[in-house]
């Protein structure tokens, strides 16, 4: 027993990885055992999880920032370890992904071909992401961050729709080459302060003044270009406008499942990345910038919704939603890097605001995005076509699944009395002061963001039905139900009572920053 | 002075009266069997053979230097480990020239060949031996003739009676010239022995430009010997001409007379006049490889080609000479050592295969590894050998001729040798990649090597391996021979 | 008295090399018995180094020494340290895995084998080598059987080319190197060639300044330095399969490794001075070489020349001359030795059945040799240093050595990687993945149960040391400390 409760995080970090293993052994051709395998294997990282949920100590003391920590060996020769850990922040987005995860599992249950290596690929992916969240140590971020990059690739281009080869392509190519920056920042960083342990670089690199690297720059120039580096490798994960141009086509070609944890999940890793690592390493940076990534941000909102609005498939208008999301996170995150190293106890909250929102609209938009790419999925399962203009009165056919889809819709529009609001809210709050002018603007994107959802909604299931629809679609089936209704569930107690997340949050986001 | 014998002097020539009883006994069998072929092609080569390996073994016995050495003969011979260890060289190379030569059928019935054989080794011997200009002149004569009449044994085959008036006419010119420079060195200092000749060329009375007039004149017939640039243009048409284990003697034997005498009158004559003649050697030997390597890339006969790489690795042992040092005399004579082994051993294979296609063509030896495994494995070794590759002989040979440069800070000399080494590799591989790539050719008779020939191949090939990773044997010979030359 | 593991280990092959030239050459049963067991044998011997090696200790260790030729200064010295011991595992795994690879060869099996071992035996001797004589006549040794092989049973349109470019490319290096060597012989004034000794003979600075380039570049000619690399793509893909592994994953690193023991450790001033030149060098070997190969249409010169980029990293490590640097390049050698000789056994079995290698006429293979494409795509995950594999945590410490000496060049070798993503997606999709030809269709079958294990085993390798560096970094790491105090304590 000891030896489970010691290394939590290890087991809920690798038993994907073993199930994966073990996967390789069973035989391909028995698709059922494979499917409730995979799921059984992805369900016991999400009840550790729990376990560590339990367990986490709400009121952490001063100078243990992290918790559960876990410490080993690894590549001692270049002086970075094994080094794992959770906080506020993070246990969240690890709670997110073992969630998502085996929901994604559930829905790719109507994937007929070649399961075995789907579902091997599947759970080696989630090994990846959850690393990214765990790792405490700056090389072991980055394998973590590189390797979930390989199966995804996969799962787009072999299970993916029409154009998935060149999206799968564009989309590795993509982050492979913003990750080249990070590398580079990251080895820079290794090799100045003698050490890849996040703990220590967080209290040597921020005050570095001199570097041992003959490079010929000031240091303060060096910085800055680690941080822009550090930037651009994140804002394209995010997506920041502009590095947002893979997203469309990676999430629209991906299998349902794919896009799930491709817009529920990875997503997040880049804005994990920001608070991670951008604020807490380049403090100065980030605010000189801050102004900066604001107005990314908010052109990520404007534009986001106005491409969503403009989109005639569908799951390409949801793809464009999560642009339109994730810009509100950038923002929140921007406001947060206005006000670092501020004392002044007004602007002080206001900080906090912005960062709790940032942090719960990227665990909000996790579970409506995913819920959202899956009521995709689900209709085009049965009618094989996204196009908009296909559909049309469906609200009449399938009347459970109309229902649902305007619920989802609705979390994701951010109506009051849903998780969406909340965090949206929290956002413009907290960066209103510090940021007027782009808040301002975020609301005519939020504006948008009600017209394309209404939009879609309205094409989908109300006016006129289209005939070649009328007795050919099925409503919705058991197994669709119950992967949908967990996030349902998370989505209206989440929007009502947000306190028992939003603690865990904001006790880590007022003590790190 | 009265003169008498002393059993030195006997002891020092004993090897050499060995061979001449030796040579007269085989005429004598010659003539006993003059009605019986049969008999003459069995037993002659077998008798030289063996009689000269008696005489080795006799003379290892009863015929070793002690210490220092010793001029004897009234100063006509040296009797020192270095003429020890080059008769060693000469009489192997003729014995095993004898058994090769069974494969032969117009030369193993001829008791004369063999006699020809014995006195030409004869010569050698004494040309290494040789401490008076005059000894040497005569020795070099007595060595040559035979080579001549040798070269031309087939005198209804055209070619080869053109490689023997050939070879005699070069032979003779260059003779001519060397004898004129000895008769310069016996002016200049009233001389013709060769420590004496040293000790009045190093009181320094030798005007600068007759002694290096001396010196080309000299080289002439030397280089003529051992076939080195520009004295090299018999060699191809004599050792394509000739038969082929008269090649194959050629190419070792007589090359190796010819660094004998030079090392002798070089660093002993004129010792000490480095100055005078290493840079001359040096042209020598670059001129040598040069011509030797890249001739031989555009040869189609396998004899021709040997004959080119044998003027390009007289190049490489020159390097050794123009060091002129006592690791540089070392180097010579390991070379020649290796060389041996290597060179007779592709001359008989050469031979055996040309008995069987009816060609020298490199063409002949297409798809040997598939004909006879074994043989294309000889190849192997002898051409790799050639070349300098590891684990074979030819590999530390090079390796320490160019270290003798290297010690002597003959850096471009060393270079010019390496790039050669790999031109010269070019062209051994192209003969090898025929040997195991080409479709095999097909042979007219297939007559099957003779116990003797299986011998003398055997030895040689035990000779290239173990010459080349069992070094200490042989060093420990050259360096015998090194001081025997280089003592002051 | 201690068993001579070291003389065992390099005489196993040459025994066998010999004893198979003396089997009859219809006899293929046991040729390939033979063969296969010495290969194991040698497998198994390097593991049980590797168990043994004393780490807390480092230096030298398993030594042997013998007279040879003492009045030369030559002795037969044998010994391995941290730096060695994972090259000769590594020489162990590719001639296990091109033992196996090459089991059906049909044309003249006997001198195939005979001829492999002998290359082995080379490669292994180089490695063990402590006497200076002797880690030359090792290295020379390779010259014929690589010739051969590649000109006897390659690819038959560019054999003959490829062999003899290779051969006198190699010749011409190993040359150069020798007069260097001789001329370190000559100038430590100990008329001896033993490595120990000379390491401590201290030369004066001149000299070093001279010599180092004729040692280094000599044998680094071996390790595909640019621009003296052009041999090794031309070379390795007219060789058969078996040899490509042994030429690319081996030979190469021989190269490097006489570079390192030769140049570095005995010239150290030397390797100083020129460190910036070999510097730019190598990274124009990483830039260039993953251009070049990008643009191929045969399949095997894209490996080939990927080939000549990796081999760039481990030169930049060298060049760095500190810790990390050393480190790197240590464990780059045996990372892209045990993936490239995946590679090209990868090709060779595609060959083998498709009878092409351009790209444009091959796909879909996935689906006729799931294994093969499954052990490509984990190659080429390697190339491109993605974290989880031995190639990542092979480059990181030499971009981290780069860093502390020339960051420009950290920064210009990161293109390298990039580029070799993106062509090894390529490849991959067009030979694996999409519509496969259906002439293929007909003739393509799945790979046999002796190459799925070769696969299966260097994959594994690959995936180990990935996730668990300090399997190699606990015998490299006091190798290179011992290289440092060479140089002066490293910068």
């Amino acid at each position: 027993m000891e030896l489970i409760t010691n290394h939590l995080l290890s087991l809920i970090l690798f038993t994907p990885t073993v199930a994966a293993l073990v996967m390789l052994l069973l035989p391909k051709d028995k698709t059922t055992l494979l499917r409730n395998f995979a799921l059984v294997a992805s369900l016991i990282p999400f009840v550790l999880t729990l376990v560590v949920w339990a367990g986490f100590d709400p009121q952490p003391s001063p100078g243990v920032p992290f918790q559960f920590v876990e410490k080993a060996e690894w590549y001692s020769a270049i002086r970075s370890s094994y080094h794992l850990g959770v906080d506020g922040i993070s246990l969240p987005m690890v709670l997110l992904t073992t969630l998502l995860t085996p929901l994604a599992i559930l829905a790719s249950y109507s994937i007929e071909e070649r399961v075995k290596s789907y579902m091997i690929l599947f759970l080696l992916l989630e090994t990846g992401m959850l690393g990214v969240f765990l790792a405490l140590d700056l090389l072991l971020f980055f394998v973590f961050w590189e390797v979930g990059l390989v199966p995804m690739y996969f799962l787009i281009a072999q299970w993916g729709s029409k154009n998935r080869n060149y999206a799968a392509l564009k989309f590795v190519l993509y982050t492979m080459g913003g990750s080249l920056g990070l590398l580079l920042a990251i080895q820079l960083m290794g090799v100045a302060v003698g050490s890849f342990d996040l703990l220590e670089l967080y209290q040597r690199w921020p005050g570095l003044n001199e570097l041992s690297i003959p490079i010929g720059l000031p240091v303060a120039t060096v910085k800055a270009i680690a941080f822009w580096a550090f930037v651009v490798a994140f804002a394209i994960k995010v997506p920041v406008w502009p590095f947002h141009t893979w997203l469309p086509d990676a999430h629209t070609e991906a299998p349902t499942a794919g896009s799930m944890i491709l817009a529920g999940v990875l997503l997040k890793l880049g804005a994990y990345g920001f608070l991670r690592l951008v604020l807490p390493l380049f403090p100065a940076e980030s605010q000189q910038y801050a102004g900066a990534l604001a107005l990314l941000g908010v052109a990520a909102i404007i534009f986001g919704a106005l491409g969503a609005w403009a989109q005639n498939d569908f799951k390409r208008l949801i793809a464009y939603s999560s642009i339109n999301h994730m810009g509100f996170v950038v923002l929140g995150i921007a406001a947060a890097a206005a006000l670092i190293n501020t004392s002044s106890p007004v602007a002080l909250l206001d900080k906090n605001i912005a960062l709790n929102g940032a942090v719960l609209q990227m665990f909000n938009h996790g579970l409506s995005a995913a819920g959202m790419f899956f009521l995709v999925g689900v209709l085009y399962e049965r009618t094989h076509t996204r196009d908009l203009n296909d559909f049309g009165g469906l609200f009449a056919v399938v009347p459970v699944y109309g229902g649902v889809l305007i619920f989802t819709a609705m979390a994701s529009l951010g109506l009051p009395g849903l998780n969406g609001f909340i965090s949206e809210f929290l956002v413009v709050r907290g960066a209103w002061p510090v940021m007027t002018l782009a808040t301002a603007l975020s609301m005519i994107g939020l504006f948008f963001t009600g017209a394309y959802i209404l939009k879609a909604l309205k094409m989908v299931l109300h006016g006129p039905l289209n005939a070649r629809w009328l007795g050919h679609l099925t409503d919705m089936t058991r197994r669709e139900m119950m992967v949908i209704a967990p996030l349902m569930i998370l989505m209206l107690i989440l929007g009502v009572w947000p306190a028992w997340l939003l603690d865990v949050i904001n006790r880590a986001v007022a003590f790190l920053f | 002075m009265s003169f008498a014998f002393t059993p030195e002097m006997w002891r020092s020539i004993f090897p050499e009266i060995g061979l001449l009883i030796l040579a007269i006994v085989l005429l004598v069998f010659d003539l006993i069997w003059l009605k019986q072929p049969q008999m003459r092609a069995r037993w002659l080569g077998w008798m030289t053979s063996i009689g000269i390996v008696l005489i080795m073994g006799i003379s290892a016995g009863i015929s070793m230097p002690q210490g220092q050495g010793s001029v004897e003969w009234g100063g006509m011979l040296r009797f020192d480990a270095a003429g020890f260890v080059f008769r060693m060289i000469f009489m192997s190379a003729a014995a095993l020239t004898a058994l090769f030569a069974s494969q032969f059928e117009a030369l193993k019935k001829r008791g004369e060949f063999y006699a020809l054989l014995l006195i030409s080794t004869l010569g050698m011997n004494l040309m290494a031996s040789a401490a008076d200009l005059i000894l040497l002149f005569l020795a070099i004569e007595t060595t040559s003739l035979p080579l001549y009449v040798m070269a031309g044994f087939l005198t209804r085959d055209d070619r080869s009676v053109e490689a023997g008036i050939k070879y005699f006419l070069f032979g003779a010119i260059t003779s001519a010239v060397m004898l004129y420079g000895f008769s310069l060195m016996y002016g200049l200092t009233g001389t013709t022995q060769i420590y004496e000749l040293r000790s009045a060329f190093q009181a320094g009375n030798l005007p600068v430009g007759l002694a290096e007039l001396v010196i080309v004149l000299v080289l002439v017939g030397f280089g003529f010997k051992i076939s080195a640039a520009p004295f090299h243009f018999w060699a191809p048409d004599v050792y394509s001409g000739a038969p082929t284990p008269v090649a194959g003697f050629l190419s070792t034997a007589s090359k190796a007379a010819g660094f004998a005498v030079l090392l002798r009158v070089l660093q002993i004559a004129f010792a000490g006049q480095g100055s005078l003649w290493t840079v001359l050697i040096a042209v020598l030997a670059t001129a040598s490889m040069l011509i030797g390597n890249y001739l031989a890339l555009a040869q189609r006969s396998i004899k021709r080609l040997l004959a080119y790489s044998s003027i390009a690795h007289a190049g490489y042992i020159l390097i050794g000479v123009a060091a002129d040092s006592e690791l540089g005399t070392l180097s010579v004579i390991y070379y020649l050592i290796a060389y041996l082994v290597t060179n007779l051993a592709a001359f008989g294979i050469v031979n055996l295969i040309e008995s069987r296609v009816g060609s020298d063509e490199i063409s002949a030896l297409a798809g040997l590894n598939r004909r006879s495994a074994g043989l294309g494995l000889a190849m192997l070794a002898a051409l790799l050998s050639l070349g300098g590759i590891p684990p074979f002989a030819g590999f530390f040979a090079k390796l320490l001729v160019f270290a003798a440069a290297v010690e002597r800070g003959l850096i471009w000399l060393v270079l010019v040798g390496v790039f050669n080494a790999v031109v010269g590799l070019y062209y051994y591989l192209n003969v090898l990649k025929v040997i195991y790539l080409h479709p095999p050719v097909e042979e007219k008779e297939v007559f099957p090597p003779t116990p003797a020939w299986r011998i003398a191949l055997w030895v040689c090939l035990a000779g290239i391996l173990l010459i080349g990773f069992w070094f200490a044997p042989w060093y420990s010979l050259a360096q015998a021979a090194t001081s025997a030359i280089w003592i002051y | 008295m201690q068993f001579p593991i070291l003389s065992a280990l390099i005489f196993t092959p040459i025994v066998a090399g010999i004893i198979l030239l003396f089997l009859p050459a219809e006899n293929r049963v046991w040729i390939r018995r033979i063969a296969l067991v010495a290969a194991t044998l040698i497998l198994l011997m390097s593991f049980v180094l590797y168990f043994t090696y004393d780490v807390s200790r480092g230096g030298y260790q398993f030594l042997e020494e013998a007279k040879w030729l003492p009045q030369f200064g030559i002795h037969y010295k044998l010994g391995i340290d941290g730096i060695s011991l994972p090259l000769v595992l590594l020489s162990g795994l590719v001639i296990f895995s091109g033992v196996l690879v090459s089991w059906n060869v049909e044309d003249r099996p006997r001198e195939f084998f005979s001829f492999l071992m002998f290359l082995g035996a080379s490669v292994l001797g180089v490695f063990c080598a402590l006497d200076l004589f002797l880690l030359f006549f090792f290295f020379e040794l390779a010259v014929f059987p690589k010739y051969l092989m590649i000109v006897v049973w390659g690819y038959p349109k560019t054999r003959e080319y490829g062999g003899m470019k290779l051969t006198l490319y190699l010749f011409i290096g190993s040359v150069i190197a020798l007069v260097g060597t001789l001329a370190i012989y000559f100038g430590s004034g100990l008329r001896t060639f033993d490595l120990l000794a000379l390491e401590q003979a201290g030369f004066p600075a001149e000299f070093q300044r001279l010599w180092f380039p004729f040692v280094f570049l000599g044998f680094a000619i071996l390790g595909g330095i640019f621009p003296f690399h052009s041999w090794a793509p031309d070379g390795h893909v007219a060789a058969p399969t078996a040899i490509s592994m042994l030429l690319a994953g081996v030979e190469m690193k021989v190269g490097a490794f006489a570079a390192l023991r030769v140049g570095i450790q005995l010239l150290p001033e030397g390797a100083q001075y020129w460190a910036v030149a070999i510097l730019l060098l190598a990274t124009i070997n990483v830039v260039y070489g993953a251009f070049i190969a990008m643009v191929q249409t045969d399949f095997k010169y894209v490996i080939g020349f990927s080939s000549v980029s990796h081999m760039g990293l481990v030169l930049i490590g060298f060049a760095t001359l500190n810790r990390d640097g050393l480190l790197g390049a240590g464990m780059q050698m045996f990372s892209h030795g045990v993936m490239t000789a995946l590679f090209f056994a990868i090709v060779g079995m595609v060959y083998d059945r498709a009878h092409t290698r351009e790209i444009g006429a091959l796909g879909g293979l996935v689906q006729k040799m799931p294994w093969a494409a499954v052990g490509f795509i984990i190659g080429g995950l390697v190339s491109m240093g993605m974290p989880g594999f031995s190639g990542f945590v092979s480059e990181i410490p030499v971009f981290m050595g780069a860093w502390q000496v020339a960051p420009l060049v950290a920064i210009v070798a990161i293109l390298g990687i990039l580029i070799t993503a993106a062509y090894i997606f390529l490849v991959v999709r067009r030979v694996f993945f999409g519509e496969i030809p259906p002439a293929l269709d007909q003739s393509v079958t799945d790979i046999s149960r002796k190459d799925k294990l070769v696969i299966g085993m260097l994959a594994l390798v690959m995936i180990l040391l990935g996730w668990f560096p300090s399997l190699l970094t606990r015998l490299i790491e006091p190798g290179v400390q011992s290289i440092l105090a060479l140089i002066g304590g490293g910068r």
